[in-house]
């Protein structure tokens, strides 16, 4: 909206300024250029005493960073407005802002604060958005990723996702913990803890449960495990293996995969364990289903063909159709939200990286420049892809942008984290 | 030899200490102050805790007034029987020839013993999608399995697992480490 309005050139702005660069635990690779970046002064807010730390702007400012979508100006040593109703947006203009950012907060008896922001349109110098909130200091995070989210839907037109969790697996020597973290990596919480591995999570459509898969009984079984008491169940322990879950859109069905008739092929199943229908025939390596939005196809990994490739299937079956060509390994399709975009991880070279293939026209591009990347998963609102990759001898989160110029490490340094959700 | 049966007993004690520990809850906060639904901290789960004896002091392997070896055959170091390991090229469940031989070995001990069981554990290198690589090591133990029933073994007497990569027993990034992984052990059920 604001974005077609604008066209202002942004070619001395002081990109990635000082104030606003990411905390050591977290890295910003802008890999392209400014092209088509919205420029935004993001001023520091006023503070209240003993506020947490970071700060609100500090928040809101590397979740935009992470998105690849933002320029920011160079707004070091500007001091907080003093009345944030009042603001001279046409002073940030004349520097190539598009839109300008304020806040305030104020700390409020019995350890509450009132937070108070304000989003500018530089250009028209009218208010874009504005809120307050009266939180805790708990909330100080989760009120952040909330003004985030404000401001790139005000901005770009799409909703923002920084108010999102995702799943990952930790390893730490023979332990091993599915966590639940806010989309930034901060604030993980351990869900599950075991002495033997935990593979694959995924978020509910409603996020309010994950399924995931546990080797705690000396073999792979499938548990959907609720976020709300923490309460599980089996979902699928059948003889042999079972693994490789994915919720069908409605949350009520799950697709696994089963050996329980040797070879490992793809079953549908109701989350409750009822209803076992099988859906792919054959005796080779069927696994890593997962549904469109729409609920009538699943994407898959099958080495039918003599390689492993990304193949799709009606959801009431019938012959599969391969859809991956480059290369002899491709595998962990997962489908983006509008169901325009697979994300997938090939090996070329040797190297594994996360490939975007348009569904539409089969086109893909090689969105990571890493060599061990795997468990592709795209954010709720389809604008960047989490995966899992290896630095410095240690599995680490990653974020990259569907053009594949802003890639983001999540996750903090001295953590084995791998097999990476992205959940509503 | 010995290096290899060590880390089979040390794979069989590590899978024997389960530790499932109380599960936290996740606190879904909200800061608009509508809708707050917090944790309630109610462990979840079993809970269990389990610890195995693990494995069990050395055997000796004694040796008659010959020097030819008199202890269980499984162990005899001179034979394929004592080879627990068949090993695989890179996203491959072929069985190679130089295998056969162990194969063939294994094959008449267990039609020779019906009352023995096996389990075949696939297993498969660190790189690429752990749940392919779970797949892949399911093939691989169907592989050694299909082998050996063509050798006369009866299905009751296998069954095929895998860990996928999940327990590499060399857990280095080196390719020495991958072909050590790509492999399919055979654990004996009284052993």
């Amino acid at each position: 909206m604001l974005r077609a309005a604008l066209l202002f050139p942004l070619f001395f702005l002081a990109l990635l300024s000082a104030p606003f660069t990411a905390r050591a635990a977290m890295e910003i690779e802008v890999v392209g250029g400014a092209a088509n970046k919205i420029a935004i002064a993001l001023l520091p807010f006023g503070a209240a005493q003993n506020q947490p730390v970071p700060s609100l702007a500090q928040i809101v400012g590397d979740d935009l960073k992470r998105s690849g979508q933002f320029a920011f100006l160079d707004t070091g040593g500007t001091p907080p407005p003093a009345d944030i109703a009042r603001v001279n947006a046409g002073v940030w203009r004349s520097q190539g802002a598009e839109a300008v950012v304020v806040g305030q907060v104020v700390a409020l008896p019995g350890g509450r604060f009132e937070v108070k922001f304000r989003l500018l349109d530089a250009v028209k110098q009218t208010q874009l958005a504005g809120f307050s909130y009266t939180i805790t200091a708990g909330q100080w995070r989760t009120t952040a990723h909330q003004i985030a989210d404000i401001i790139y839907e005000k901005l770009t037109g799409t909703r923002g996702a920084f108010s999102s969790r995702i799943a990952y697996v930790q390893k730490q020597g023979k332990r091993f913990e599915l966590k639940v973290a806010d989309a930034d990596g901060q604030n993980p919480r351990t869900v599950v803890r075991s002495g033997e591995p935990l593979i694959s999570p995924a978020f509910s459509p409603d996020g309010t449960s994950l399924v995931y898969v546990s080797f705690e009984d000396k073999k792979p079984i499938v548990y959907v495990q609720s976020l709300r008491d923490g309460g599980r169940r089996k979902a699928a322990a059948f003889k042999g293996s079972n693994s490789a879950p994915a919720w069908a859109p409605d949350g009520k069905r799950l697709a696994v995969v089963l050996t329980r008739d040797q070879a490992s092929q793809i079953y549908l199943i109701n989350v409750d364990g009822s209803g076992l229908t099988r859906l792919t025939r054959g005796g080779n390596i069927d696994t890593e289903p997962v549904f469109s939005p729409d609920g009538q196809t699943l994407y898959f990994t099958s080495d039918r063909g003599g390689s492993p490739q990304i193949y799709r299937v009606s959801a009431s079956g019938g012959e599969p159709k391969r859809l991956s060509f480059n290369g002899s390994y491709n595998v962990s399709p997962t489908v983006s939200p509008d169901g325009r975009y697979l994300a997938y991880i090939g090996r070329e070279g040797g190297r594994f990286r996360v490939v975007l293939q348009d569904l539409a026209n089969g086109q893909t591009r090689v969105l990571t420049d890493s060599a061990r990347d795997e468990s592709p998963s795209f954010a709720p609102n389809g604008q960047s892809v989490l995966y899992a990759t290896v630095q410095g001898g240690r599995g680490v989160l990653g974020t990259v942008s569907l053009d594949g110029k802003t890639r983001a490490r999540l996750s903090e340094s001295g953590v084995d984290a791998r097999e990476p959700d992205w959940g509503p | 030899m010995n290096k290899i049966l060590g880390a089979l007993l040390l794979a069989l004690t590590l899978s024997a200490c389960s530790t499932t520990g109380k599960e936290t809850t996740v606190e879904d906060r909200t800061s608009s102050g509508a809708t707050q639904s917090a944790a309630n901290g109610t462990p979840a789960g079993t809970g269990t805790e389990t610890s195995g004896l693990g494995a069990e002091s050395a055997t000796g392997s004694s040796l008659d007034g010959s020097g030819k070896y008199a202890g269980d055959p499984r162990k005899d170091p001179a034979s394929p029987l004592s080879k627990r390991s068949v090993y695989f090229d890179f996203d491959s469940f072929v069985v190679k020839d130089e295998f056969s031989p162990v194969l063939e070995a294994h094959a008449a001990y267990l039609v020779s013993k019906r009352e023995s069981r096996v389990i075949l554990q696939g297993n498969a290198d660190e790189r690429g999608s752990r749940e392919y690589n779970l797949a892949l090591g399911q093939k691989r133990a169907e592989a050694v399995r299909k082998a050996l029933m063509v050798l006369g073994v009866t299905d009751a007497q296998l069954e095929a697992v895998s860990f996928g990569e999940e327990k590499p027993r060399d857990e280095a990034d080196t390719e020495a480490a991958y072909a050590e992984n790509r492999r399919v052990d055979v654990v004996y059920g009284d052993e």
